[in-house]
């Protein structure tokens, strides 16, 4: 599978007439890039522009290239950009499998192999059946993070994913992201207000005000 | 389709009022063709001014609407302000929903069977303490004032005032103004009252006018506690309508027009009464003062609303007492010998009732939820949340059924079927109910809806669900609880309708309901007891399914404990 590249044409968002932020900027397969900014400078505004949520109160030009084509128009749930929230939002009325399964592509082929495969990769083997409610944050995390692979979008949005996480475990669960994200080669979007974020991230690094 | 729900939801509450309201008011200007008037002229106005004690009946209506309304939110306010937190609190929420969920009928014989001379309060309190031999002559039941009808409604409102309040307080993190307020050396009950109730009743305002339009026009507490000679107004006019003599269906819309006149009288009065309380309250609370008053405040209530809830529980037990008793004597407390004789009796004219009463209430419950649902579920993809509590907002139109006098659309609806030569029918009864299902069943699902988090479903969107697919597998089984509760809420609702069922229905669609209502004349209490704990005991299965199933199938899932 190759993943196509992430852009941003011209994007301009402005609400009442104010404007938010303007980004213009081009992320490659593999790659990550870190928009940075203080609370209230439009970094969440920007992921729900790039994910399709944007609220109607806001006016946004531009466009969002998934790989060369404009996916500005399509709803949420086609774009084939998946998201990584700061909480882990696993289901609380489905098991961990059943968490895991549910974003997977209809036509995937032997799916229990594959969410046995995911849970070992993240050190959880045989937790298929575990109630997500009784795992601890740090493998709640591990879990939201092979759900969003094991759905296989194109690219990915990161909304500060990190940012509940206790200092022990935030360097770990980076180092893991990031890996899981460069080996599927997808171009991937972090927005954060945290400087480590941005320096294990390793990409371009824009800074908003 | 989703959009459509919406307007479908409004015309559906909207258009039946209208058009009864107009029926109504044609007949009583005289113009009804199918009756024979042609012209109109203020003839059917003259023979209700005529009727004997219509002033009194009218003062009745008038006063129980404002009094019971009054104690009800005294009440509450009370209960809030003084047991916030406390153990007494934690009972009195988990009692809320059983307790909303008794019919006002089974209420209202409960009482009756509490308070009357012969009632379990004069048989506790004789001889010893009465010296009462046999029952006294006193008329406590259907007394002249309205007394008891008032007490019975002020049982029932209560919970539903509370339960509307518990949910209004959600948006106003009250822990903390209370905090705020103690550190400023204001005593708890106090600084509830003083930081919280002025933030809190504009959101509970409308249930309060729901409240104050319900206890001026109701037929069914008043047809069990109310005055007798003569009724309320509500009563007098179904005694006219349903005269043989067809003619006094023109003087009956004239009394439905009163009866609108009388309820919008009250809310006018209530509506001045905020002005004055508001100018009152204002100094009040800045006035500065900290402690006094805190002691009696607080025991009060605790003490009132300890009293409602026990009268309501007390009269249930007394309805399963009464169902079982052989041998009663007056002063005993407890009957000398107990039967299932009356059960057995009863059990063969139970069924058909039991049956229709069910089918009738599941039904339209469904309809109800189907429309709740894609209202709500529109609402949240199209990302516009109405403004809540304000009274201009779209909300109102739900509590158009529940503001305007059920008796006085109720009849012009029938002469509009009658005219559409629909003849009464359990599909009329249940298009009836739904008028009121619907309102209750999205005030009660809305608040859930509109907090839940709406990153489950973007999570959901993101891992390439579709809207319908979110709805299906995320949001739906996310809010099981507050469905389950608001579909119980719905079959409470319809189970307990009196009215609607009896005038759309034309009588010939018994359920429980107007089946124990029709007792109440007869006064044979073996019987009442019997059918009164059948109406009260089937919204409660609702209940305890609600609370019982989302439990066992959560059993392995700690997050879905407690509600999302």
């Amino acid at each position: 599978m190759t993943a196509p590249s992430l852009e941003f044409n011209q994007v301009h968002i402005a609400l009442h007439g104010r404007t938010l932020l303007a980004l213009d900027a081009r992320v490659a397969p593999g790659e990550v890039l870190t928009v940075m900014g203080p609370s209230g400078s439009g970094k969440s505004t920007l992921l729900a522009y790039a994910a399709g949520f944007l609220a109607p109160a806001f006016q946004a030009s531009g466009q969002v290239l998934l790989g060369g084509q404009d996916v500005t128009a399509l709803p949420a749930e086609q774009r084939g950009i998946g998201l990584l929230f700061q909480d882990p939002l696993l289901f609380p009325h489905l098991s961990v499998a059943g968490n895991l399964r549910f974003g997977m592509p209809r036509a995937t082929p032997d799916k229990a192999a594959k969410v046995e495969t995911a849970l070992a990769d993240i050190g959880l083997a045989g937790f298929g059946q575990r109630d997500p409610a009784t795992l601890s944050g740090g493998q709640q995390a591990r879990v939201a993070l092979m759900r969003l692979l094991l759905s296989a979008p194109q690219a990915v949005l990161l909304d500060e994913p990190f940012s509940k996480l206790d200092t022990a475990l935030r360097h770990e669960m980076r180092q893991l992201v990031f890996d899981q994200l460069r080996g599927a080669g997808l171009p991937s979007l972090l927005v954060t207000h945290d400087s480590d974020d941005a320096r294990d991230a390793g990409g371009q690094v824009i800074e908003l005000s | 389709m989703l959009r459509l729900a919406p307007w479908l939801i409004a015309a559906l509450l909207v258009g039946p009022i209208l058009a009864g309201l107009a029926m109504a008011a044609l007949p009583a200007f005289g113009y009804l063709p199918a009756l024979g008037g042609d012209a109109f002229s203020l003839d059917p106005w003259r023979a209700l001014m005529t009727q004997p004690g219509l002033a009194r009946s009218v003062a009745i209506s008038f006063i129980s609407g404002l009094a019971t309304t009054a104690v009800s939110l005294a009440v509450v306010l009370l209960f809030l302000a003084a047991a916030s937190g406390s153990r007494l609190d934690r009972w009195i929420r988990r009692m809320v929903s059983p307790l909303l969920s008794i019919p006002h009928a089974a209420a209202a014989f409960g009482l009756a069977f509490l308070i009357a001379p012969s009632g379990l309060l004069a048989r506790f309190a004789s001889p010893a303490l009465s010296g009462w031999e046999r029952p006294p002559d006193l008329l406590i039941v259907n007394d002249p004032w309205g007394l008891s009808l008032m007490a019975g409604l002020v049982i029932k409102e209560i919970p539903f005032l509370l339960l509307m309040s518990l949910a209004a307080l959600h948006q106003l993190d009250a822990e903390r103004r209370v905090a705020m307020a103690r550190s400023l050396g204001y005593r708890p009950t106090i600084a509830w009252l003083k930081v919280v109730v002025p933030s809190l009743y504009p959101l509970i305002r409308l249930p309060v006018f729901a409240v104050i339009a319900y206890a001026s026009s109701v037929v069914d507490v008043a047809m069990i506690l109310g005055p007798t000679l003569p009724p309320t107004l509500a009563v007098s006019i179904l005694t006219w309508f349903n005269d043989p003599d067809l003619s006094r269906r023109f003087m009956a819309s004239a009394g439905a027009l009163l009866q609108l006149g009388v309820t919008l009288a009250a809310l006018a009065s209530w509506w001045g009464l905020e002005c004055v309380v508001r100018r009152l309250g204002r100094g009040w609370v800045a006035g500065g003062q900290r402690q006094r008053g805190e002691r009696a405040l607080r025991l009060a209530g605790k003490a009132l609303i300890l009293l409602a809830a026990a009268t309501a529980l007390v009269g249930i037990a007394g309805l399963a007492l009464n169902s079982l008793a052989g041998v009663w004597r007056f002063p005993d407390g407890l009957p000398q010998t107990f039967t299932l004789q009356h059960w057995q009796r009863a059990l063969p004219a139970l069924g058909g009732p039991v049956a229709a009463t069910l089918m009738i209430a599941s039904t339209a419950t469904l309809l109800a939820v189907g429309l709740v649902l894609a209202a709500l579920e529109h609402e949240q993809r199209s990302g516009r949340q109405p403004a809540q509590g304000r009274l201009t907002s779209a909300l109102t139109l739900l509590y158009l059924p529940l503001i305007v006098p059920q008796i006085a659309f109720l009849f012009g609806l029938v002469v509009v079927m009658e005219a559409l030569g629909t003849r009464p029918t359990r599909w009329l009864v249940i298009f009836g109910h739904l008028l009121f299902v619907l309102p209750y069943v999205f005030l009660s699902m809305s608040e859930a809806y509109r907090r839940f988090d709406p990153r489950w479903s973007r999570v959901a969107l993101t891992l390439g669900a579709t809207p319908n697919g979110a709805f299906w597998r995320v949001r739906l089984p996310m809010l099981l609880a507050p469905l389950l509760t608001a579909m119980a809420v719905g079959l409470a609702v319809s189970i307990g309708q009196y009215l609607p069922t009896l005038l759309l229905g034309a009588g010939r669609v018994p359920t429980v309901t107007t089946e124990a209502v029709a007792l109440a004349s007869g006064g044979n209490r073996r019987l009442i007891g019997v059918w009164a704990l059948v109406q009260a005991s089937l919204p409660l299965l609702g209940f305890i399914i609600a609370v019982g199933l989302p439990r066992l199938l959560w059993t392995n899932r700690r997050g879905m404990r407690g509600t999302p």
